[in-house]
């Protein structure tokens, strides 16, 4: 289980996160909504100790996220960036199988590239494109990629950010599907950054919407469309006029 | 307070500037604590010494080539107003193996590697690359700065010995084509006045510039800004950074050596 309490964030004279309170139960997939510069992002990067917060506490199973071995704590997380971060100097097999050629989960080349192979067939790419690199593919079958790297290594907890930004709809429903699949296969628990609303009711067990720096509103997905808060009402129905400003 | 708002702006300027130095002395001291503790990247490396060494030959070749004769015209026309002629083959072998050949060719290579480094690692900044490094348990200071700055420290000596090489035959080439040099004698001449130490202080003084290159572009690579225009300041400040250390360390270790 993941426990966010009272997190805060400052970035210069920009008060990012609030005292942010998240609770994200073993084995079960959370979705983070909210609108552009809410600190979603910061969120994730806080857990992950990318970036350090100025307050509160974050707790992994218990244990303070920001004590013990670093090397254990993050060989529990696989991670798909926003837009892919695949290294490009690599080969796909290379950056799906980066953590299983170093550290302590490293294993021999031959077998790092079985399983690589095994996890882009998986994400539904064939063996290919396994020697190329990747500038050569296109942003689906890179975001498919850094999918696979993500659970190259079987990790407990998986974390997407904005999934299925900048792809086609129909891209944004294979990935979404994958993502459902994947995480409801590996009992994986999931936290996913997303604008998408149908990617939110694809992956979502659970929703968070974050708004001014704190959680807003969170609870099932069953119960988000039902739920009078006007935030998330306007957030949901991407309504132009209502308590969040926008600029325009 | 008009009239203070200069000393103020100086003063923003002097720290702004020492706690730039600090920052670049802390980074490059756990550059150097991570050499010899592993994990090891030797594919990295290998890759990093193709890029800074092998690749960088013509360039510092061309460099050295036309330097050495240019040098040797110079010394020539220097040398007629008080019938010092003779003097071409030892000043131009001197002059490259103590101070032209490293200075240019860190240069030279500051000017190719500070700055493909800075952007690379910069745009693996932007692109959460290097994000994604630190997710995957691999820390970005040894994986990406370690494996580059060793093979610069390593790469730019060998470097700077075959640009003396090229600059000195350079100097004999003009020598014996334009100035009717004897080319046995002008050989001759080079051999008997040149010492190990000068070459032996050109590499040390090679293998410090390696280094400064390298470092700098890591450490502007690794702290670019955000976006084009956050890569394209890195890239410049490394290439900037990187040429001022190489004079500044030039004087140094030239006090060091020959003072």
């Amino acid at each position: 289980m993941i426990e966010l309490r009272g997190v805060h964030k400052t970035f210069g004279s920009n008060a990012v996160l609030r005292g942010v309170d998240l609770t994200i139960a073993k084995g079960t997939s959370m979705v983070i909504i909210g609108g552009s510069g809410t600190g979603k992002s910061v969120t994730l990067k806080c857990i992950l100790g990318l970036i350090k917060p100025d307050g509160g506490s974050i707790t992994l199973d218990g244990q303070d996220v920001t004590r013990g071995d670093r090397d254990a704590f993050l060989a529990r997380f696989g991670m798909l960036f926003q837009g892919g971060a695949l290294f490009d100097s690599l080969r796909i097999w290379e950056n799906v199988a980066f953590r299983l050629l170093r550290g302590s989960l490293a294993r021999p080349k031959a077998e790092a590239r079985e399983i690589a192979i095994e996890k882009l067939r998986r994400v539904g790419l064939g063996p290919q494109v396994a020697d190329l690199f990747p500038a050569e593919l296109s942003g689906g079958m890179q975001k498919r990629v850094s999918l696979a790297r993500a659970i190259a290594a079987n990790p407990e907890i998986i974390f997407f950010d904005e999934p299925t930004t900048g792809l086609d709809p129909i891209m944004s429903g294979v990935i979404n599907d994958l993502i459902r699949e994947i995480v409801v296969e590996m009992g994986a628990t999931a936290m996913t950054i997303t604008h998408d609303m149908s990617s939110v009711r694809a992956i979502a067990d659970n929703v968070a919407m974050l708004h001014g720096g704190k959680v807003r509103w969170t609870g099932p997905v069953s119960e988000m469309d039902a739920t009078p808060d006007p935030y998330v009402q306007q957030f949901i129905h991407g309504r132009a006029e209502g308590p969040i400003e926008s600029l325009r | 307070m008009i009239l203070l708002s200069p000393f103020a702006g100086l003063g923003r300027m002097v720290l702004g500037l020492l706690s730039n130095l600090g920052r670049v002395a802390i980074y490059a001291a756990q550059v150097v604590s991570h050499i010899f503790r592993p994990p090891f990247y030797p594919r990295e490396f290998l890759h990093a010494l193709m890029q800074i060494g092998w690749f960088s030959l013509p360039v510092v070749g061309m460099t050295a080539l036309f330097t050495g004769g240019a040098l040797a015209l110079q010394i020539y026309a220097g040398g007629q107003r008080f019938s010092a002629e003779a003097v071409v083959p030892a000043i131009v072998a001197i002059g490259m193996a103590r101070e032209l050949g490293p200075v240019l060719g860190g240069l030279m290579v500051a000017a190719r590697v500070a700055s493909s480094i800075a952007a690379e690692i910069g745009t693996m900044k932007v692109t959460e690359q290097i994000d994604a490094l630190v997710t995957l348990s691999t820390n970005p200071l040894k994986y990406l700065a370690v494996p580059r700055v060793v093979a610069a420290t390593l790469a730019v000596p060998v470097l700077v010995a075959v640009g003396d090489s090229i600059g000195i035959m350079g100097g004999w080439l003009v020598g014996v084509q334009r100035l009717d040099f004897n080319s046995a004698a002008y050989i001759k001449n080079t051999v008997d006045f040149l010492e190990m130490w000068d070459i032996t202080s050109g590499l040390l003084k090679g293998a410090a510039f390696g280094f400064l290159v390298a470092l700098m572009g890591c450490y502007h690579g690794m702290n670019s800004g955000r976006g084009a225009q956050g890569v394209g300041r890195a890239t410049k400040s490394a290439v900037v950074s990187a040429s001022v250390l190489i004079f500044a360390a030039n004087y140094l270790l030239t006090e060091l050596f020959f003072s």
